[in-house]
């Protein structure tokens, strides 16, 4: 029977680790509720930072390099914080040929940012995804959350000089 | 629980509705939800109020044309899709002439006909409820004859006897690879072991491709039939159903028809009253194209890194923690419940030879009908594209279809009349794959689709083997090469030979198949990357 180890404490008194502790208990502190237990904490915090990432390694007595290995494996999950705006250009294949690029291409000459950047000011990061299943109303892209189909490179960046 | 138990049930739920005889139904699968069918459905509720107790709205999953929503189907109870009124690109302010037209003529300025060959030409198994039922209800679910399949596995037949059924279809596995489904349960109910798992692929990576997620989000509760229904077909009582992370409403209906399923009896301990029990749990995936290789997506729900590592041992043997595991596309566990239901040889009665069954397409790209479509194997492309999608729009004229995702080819218009089964597609150098197809006009560069394609497997290549990881790496930098015009003809054969080395020794089948749409397109569109040599 090997030892049990003490769980380390909660790195602050923000409520939002009572959350990821609670993914954890709920699997027992199994080391396979690893990828659960990120999410948890990317939709909690929004990205992923080191003390998240030591937090989790201790909890679930992993080595730091596995969690660390798992967490850079996987696209979802961010290890930088992101602007205040998400936009996710969808690149699937359908989207591709009715012209995904030219959105991407539309908001580079705007902001001056390349997919994974977020803007100087915070305000908007550029993200892709691979295919988010909205092939009939490519291309197609996710803006803080609402899907936005059937885009040009003109409604798109109208849609995000709307933005605050 | 008996059958004539269920059916009882059944019957009472469809009583507590009978006095509704009018319905208007709101696609709420996510493509109409992107475009806007979520205020509609409010608008047309406010309205109905309680309908006078004969008229109903209610939210239903995937109608199929995604092009033209958010659709609005007005049908008596009971009636499908193709008999119903259908209304395209409804507004909320469109709402009133609706409701007036439930009791009246059709509002024909939004009317969308349902004859259409899009609607009329499909045969739905796998989708049968998609549209129709609200995917949120348990009882509606029932009401349709859902779980009786279940019922009619556990009290009337023995494990032996769901597998020769399952066998007898001649259903083979619509992830793509086209293993025969019965013998995979088969290996899986023969390997000993006191623990085995059921591991339904929600994964899917493929771009372009959108039916699991579909079938997921209007009929979420037929997979956890065919899931139980293979656990108890080959001894298991733990199940796991792997999602992409990139689907939130098809986890929310999973989520909320697991609840509902386990609280009525039909999944948990001693499922609809009998000795077996089975669990099911959801695990989301992380954004990985590679976890859609059933070794990797082991790995990931070990909550290990996605690669893959070699077979044999396949998981049949030594699956999810080394115990023999089973696992299943979500169309193929959808086909599952009809095949007990209405028996295998019913279900080998429908398709080609060796392909049986319906097969559900994804039309996407430059075509007229975008959406789900579920025919026949064995219907040919030319229906498929032509009749069904309604060919190409703009004037532009047809150039390829791509088959298979990243993992399949391109087909040009010479061979468009051969019938869709797995046989036929491989012997064009694709593959059926899960069931996108992308349309491509004559505006698109095959070199660039090719290139497109090189591009997202070298940045889903996991890393593990060096022939994907470098392979890939280097063939999309020939690729791009050739493509802005300075590649050689020396390039081109270089990047030949690399498609076989890469093709012969890659450990799965994410670098196995990789070189598909180069070596596809070369085949069909040789012409296309030697007019882009700058030497030719």
């Amino acid at each position: 029977m090997p030892l049990q180890q003490a769980k380390p404490p909660l790195p602050s008194d923000d409520k939002r680790w009572k959350l990821v502790n609670a993914t954890m208990r709920r699997y027992g502190y199994a080391d396979h509720a690893l990828i659960e237990t990120l999410h948890s904490v990317q939709d909690a915090f929004g990205f992923l930072d080191e003390t998240a990432l030591r937090f989790v390694a201790g909890s679930l007595d992993l080595p730091l390099s596995k969690v660390f290995g798992v967490a850079t494996f996987y696209h979802i999950f961010m290890l930088k914080p992101k602007g205040r705006h998400a936009c996710v250009v969808c690149t699937g294949t359908a989207c591709y040929i009715k012209g995904a690029g030219a959105l991407l291409d539309g908001i580079h000459t705007r902001y001056d940012i390349n997919p994974g950047d977020t803007t100087d000011d915070d305000r908007l990061s550029l993200l892709t995804a691979r295919c988010v299943g909205a092939c009939g109303l490519a291309p197609a892209v996710v803006l803080n959350g609402d899907v936005l189909g059937k885009q040009t490179a003109e409604t798109l960046t109208t849609r995000l000089e709307a933005l605050d | 629980m008996h059958p004539e138990d269920l059916a009882e049930k059944a019957a009472q739920f469809r009583a507590e509705d009978a006095a509704i005889k009018r319905e208007v139904r709101v696609c709420m699968a996510a493509s109409c939800q992107s475009s806007g069918a979520a205020p509609v459905l409010e608008a047309l509720t406010q309205l109905c109020g309680d309908g006078g107790g004969t008229c109903r709205v209610k939210g239903v999953g995937c109608m199929g044309l995604c092009s033209a929503g958010p659709l609005v189907a007005v049908a008596d109870k009971d009636c499908d899709l193709a008999d119903s009124v259908l209304y395209r690109d409804v507004m909320p302010t469109d709402a009133p002439d609706i409701m007036r037209s439930v009791c009246g003529a059709p509002v024909e300025r939004l009317r969308c006909p349902t004859d259409q060959p899009f609607f009329a030409r499909q045969q739905r198994i796998v989708l049968e409820n998609c549209g129709i039922i609200d995917p949120d209800s348990f009882k509606s679910y029932v009401a349709v004859g859902g779980y009786a399949a279940l019922v009619k596995a556990l009290s009337e037949m023995t494990p032996a006897e769901v597998l020769r059924e399952v066998t007898t279809s001649g259903l083979r596995g619509r992830g793509g690879g086209g293993y025969p489904t019965g013998l995979k349960w088969s290996t899986v109910a023969k390997t000993p072991g006191a623990q085995k798992y059921v591991i339904c692929n929600a994964d899917e990576g493929d771009p372009g491709a959108f039916m699991d997620r579909a079938v997921l989000e209007s009929d979420p509760h037929r997979v956890l039939e065919g899931m139980a229904i293979a656990g108890y077909a080959i001894g298991a009582n733990k199940a796991y159903v792997y999602v992409r992370a990139e689907y939130p409403l098809a986890v929310e209906r999973l989520q909320t028809a697991l609840r509902k399923a386990r609280g009525a009896g039909f999944l948990g301990n001693r499922v609809a009253d009998t000795q077996f029990s089975f669990e099911v749990e959801i695990r989301l995936g992380a954004g990985a194209f590679v976890c859609g290789e059933e070794t990797a997506l082991m790995a990931s729900i070990e909550g290990l890194r996605g690669q893959p590592r070699p077979r044999p041992p396949y998981p049949a043997e030594s699956g999810l923690w080394g115990c023999p595991t089973l696992i299943n596309n979500v169309e193929s566990f959808a086909n599952i419940a009809p095949i007990i239901r209405n028996g295998g040889d019913w279900f080998a009665g429908i398709g080609t030879e060796k392909s049986k069954g319906t097969k559900v397409f994804a039309l996407a790209g430059k075509i007229q009908n975008t959406g789900l479509i579920e025919v026949p194997m064995g219907t040919s492309l030319r229906d498929i594209i032509e009749v069904i999608g309604g060919g190409i729009p703009d004037g532009k004229t047809f150039k390829a279809v791509q088959t298979g995702g990243p993992s399949g080819g391109c087909i040009p218009e010479q061979h468009l009349d051969i019938g869709v089964d797995y046989d036929s597609l491989k012997t064009l150098g694709t593959i059926m794959g899960s069931g996108g197809m992308i349309v491509m006009d004559d505006t698109s560069c095959m070199v660039d689709v090719a290139r497109y394609f090189m591009e997202f497997c070298m940045t889903e290549s996991c890393g593990k083997c060096i022939p994907c990881r470098a392979g890939t790496q280097q063939m999309h930098g020939l690729l791009d090469k050739i493509a802005n015009g300075q590649g050689t003809a020396a390039d081109l054969a270089l990047l030949e030979e690399l498609c076989e080395v890469v093709q012969a020794t890659s450990l799965c089948g994410l670098g196995q198949t990789a070189p598909n749409p180069v070596l596809s397109t070369l085949r069909y569109f040789r012409d296309e990357y030697e007019a882009k040599l700058a030497d030719g």
